[in-house]
């Protein structure tokens, strides 16, 4: 017995070493910019100038796309399934709403503003998505979201019911940057907020707290005993998901100048789940290809079909779901290793 | 005697009309090194259940240190020095053993509330983590996804992600179930190198290693204590054999 122990020993000293800087590097790996990211934002970039005549479609992919990667963080992550995001959404939307048409123009401030609405509902309505499956977590997301949808109908004084809310014009961007009328700033100006908030995500999802969110998803009862506070956790990433699904929704009123209670429809959040079903979850780029490409594929849908485009999407869902989801989930690991690299070690 | 850490008072656990815990009251001794033992569906499992939160009591105080722990989460538990390995393995199949040590070496620092940094910041942990799975024979597939590794593997990580979290009182479900005859020996021997303050509660069906590593065994049957002693008294006593025989004939 003692052979083997020294055995161990003397075989454990000579590979600790070595063990200590692969993992280093593994980890240093971990958290390394990938490929695919560099292209997504070239081409984000290069959009600008090469499709003058596309910016409202740009932006309206700009602006899903923080809505679906704010939608990971807690279902790619956390593990929370959520049929209700579009509350965020809506709230922000109105908030951006109500504060260009009241107090301030300035979009950033209203931005601001409506991501710190949507943050505090978030935390609130966090603490009923604690317990309970998938299931009932889903018809409470769902629940509050359509309680928001009629909260914000009837309360017409405020939301303008189901005229919604127009007549204001959203000032220059910290004063500095008119919108113009072919949406070229609008669109940038989202970019930046997508980027902003795709990299603000993306540290959060290297960090310790990050890995802890895909701990509790992956087996919460060995989190448990590893020490990860679960609950706490979750309220965490819940509500830094609703602060950016606000923003989201912000951007939607400022580069419309409109908000109507479209922004809280049930459909709004069913699109979102979509697009994540697409792109993948789990590794926070998957809403921004998600967005991508559910965006185009529906516009050409309703211009080839303008009737029918529903029921193509929702082949497609079909489609999606019998290859399989997990499948799915992980497509972008059947890119060249050069392009994805996800895991590491390899 | 008087040094106990860990104890149950009256711990009754029903499933429907199932009594699966009967009224143990149960000492553990610091730095004792106590197994429990007793034929399939005697409750062990349940009892280490009801030790560390997974599972509440229908009755009954669980003490660690002295202090009622009965109604704490098992995070709340792990942060005070208890933790578990569990029968059938439960890891993070996405994560590689790197990130699966890691992280619970982070939480046990107390850096599972940072947002900002990025994990392979925090050198101290990541080297803990790496000189961790060395010791355990795992450095090689460090970097591997461990849904993918081989079950002995994932054996070893089941145990190295509870010495992670560096208990003082550790409880073993059947730690050798599944790793192969060669490596057995040194997970244990592994475990029995644990400094002397660290208590371990051990269950196992494998009696060579129970008397092998154990210097004290309680025996459960239905649920309830049967008996306890020292392995001279446990291995003596016939009504023991009998238990174990009568299940088997």
């Amino acid at each position: 017995m003692s052979v083997v122990q020294q055995e161990t020993t003397v075989m454990a000293n000579s590979s600790t070493a070595s063990a200590t800087s692969r993992a280093a590097k593994l980890m240093k790996r971990r958290s390394r910019i990938r490929f695919y990211e560099i292209i997504i934002w070239v081409v984000a970039i290069a959009a600008y100038f090469v499709l003058p005549s596309k910016m409202l479609i740009l932006t309206e992919i700009a602006i899903l796309a923080l809505f679906a990667v704010s939608l990971d963080l807690v279902l790619g992550f956390a593990g929370i399934v959520s049929l209700g995001h579009t509350a965020f959404f809506g709230l922000g939307a109105y908030i951006a709403g109500l504060m260009a048409l009241h107090y301030v123009a300035e979009p950033v401030t209203g931005l601001i503003v409506a991501g710190i609405a949507a943050g505090v509902l978030g935390l609130f309505t966090s603490f009923l998505i604690l317990r309970g499956s998938d299931l009932t977590r889903l018809m409470t997301t769902l629940g509050i979201g359509l309680m928001m949808a009629e909260v914000a109908n009837q309360m017409a004084w405020l939301t303008g019911g189901a005229d919604g809310l127009s007549g204001f014009l959203p000032g220059p961007i910290l004063g500095l940057f008119e919108f113009d009328l072919f949406g070229k700033t609008g669109y940038i100006y989202c970019l930046v907020v997508l980027f902003v908030g795709t990299m603000i995500m993306r540290r959060i999802a290297f960090s310790p707290f990050g890995m802890s969110l895909k701990a509790i998803k992956g087996n919460a009862m060995r989190a448990g005993m590893i020490a990860v506070p679960a609950r706490k956790r979750i309220v965490i990433a819940y509500t830094i998901a609703a602060v950016f699904a606000g923003m989201a929704g912000a951007l939607l009123t400022q580069t419309t100048s409109f908000v109507s209670p479209d922004v809280l429809a049930f459909h709004r959040s069913a699109d979102v789940l979509l697009v994540l079903v697409i792109g993948g979850t789990g590794y926070l780029y998957g809403g921004i290809f998600g967005a991508i490409l559910f965006t185009l594929v529906k516009d050409w849908l309703s211009v080839i079909t303008p009737q029918y485009w529903m029921f193509y999407i929702g082949l497609l869902l079909v489609i999606l779901v019998l290859i399989g989801r997990d499948r799915l989930a992980r497509w972008v690991e059947y890119l060249p290793e050069r392009f994805s690299k996800k895991e590491d070690g390899r | 005697m008087s040094d106990i850490v860990l104890e149950t008072r009256n711990l009754k656990r029903r499933f429907g009309a199932f009594l699966a815990t009967n009224d143990v009251s149960l000492k553990v001794e610091r730095g004792a090194r106590h197994a429990l033992i007793g034929p399939n569906g005697a409750g062990k499992t349940t009892l280490i259940n009801l030790l560390t939160g997974v599972l509440p009591p229908s009755e009954g105080q669980v003490f660690l240190e002295g202090e009622d722990i009965t109604s704490l989460a098992s995070f709340r538990r792990v942060k005070r020095g208890l933790t578990r390995t569990f029968q059938i393995n439960q890891l993070f199949s996405d994560f590689t053993p790197l990130e699966t040590v890691a992280l619970a070496i982070a939480e046990r620092e107390g850096a599972g509330h940072n947002l900002w940094k990025s994990m392979a910041g925090y050198d101290k942990v990541v080297d803990e983590a790496a000189a961790l799975l060395a010791r355990f024979g795992l450095a090689s597939v460090m970097g591997e996804r461990t849904v993918i590794l081989p079950y002995g593997k994932q054996r070893l990580l089941e145990i190295a992600l509870a010495f992670a979290s560096k208990p003082r009182v550790l409880l073993l479900d059947e730690p050798a179930a599944g790793v192969p005859e060669d490596e057995r020996h040194e997970v244990l021997s592994i475990v029995s190198a644990l400094p002397a303050d660290v208590t371990v509660l051990l269950i196992e069906h494998d009696m060579d290693l129970v008397f092998s590593f154990a210097n004290r065994i309680s025996v459960l049957v239905a649920g309830a204590l049967f008996t306890e002693g020292t392995v001279a008294e446990i291995s003596a006593d016939p009504r023991v054999k009998a238990v174990y025989l009568g299940e088997n004939a």
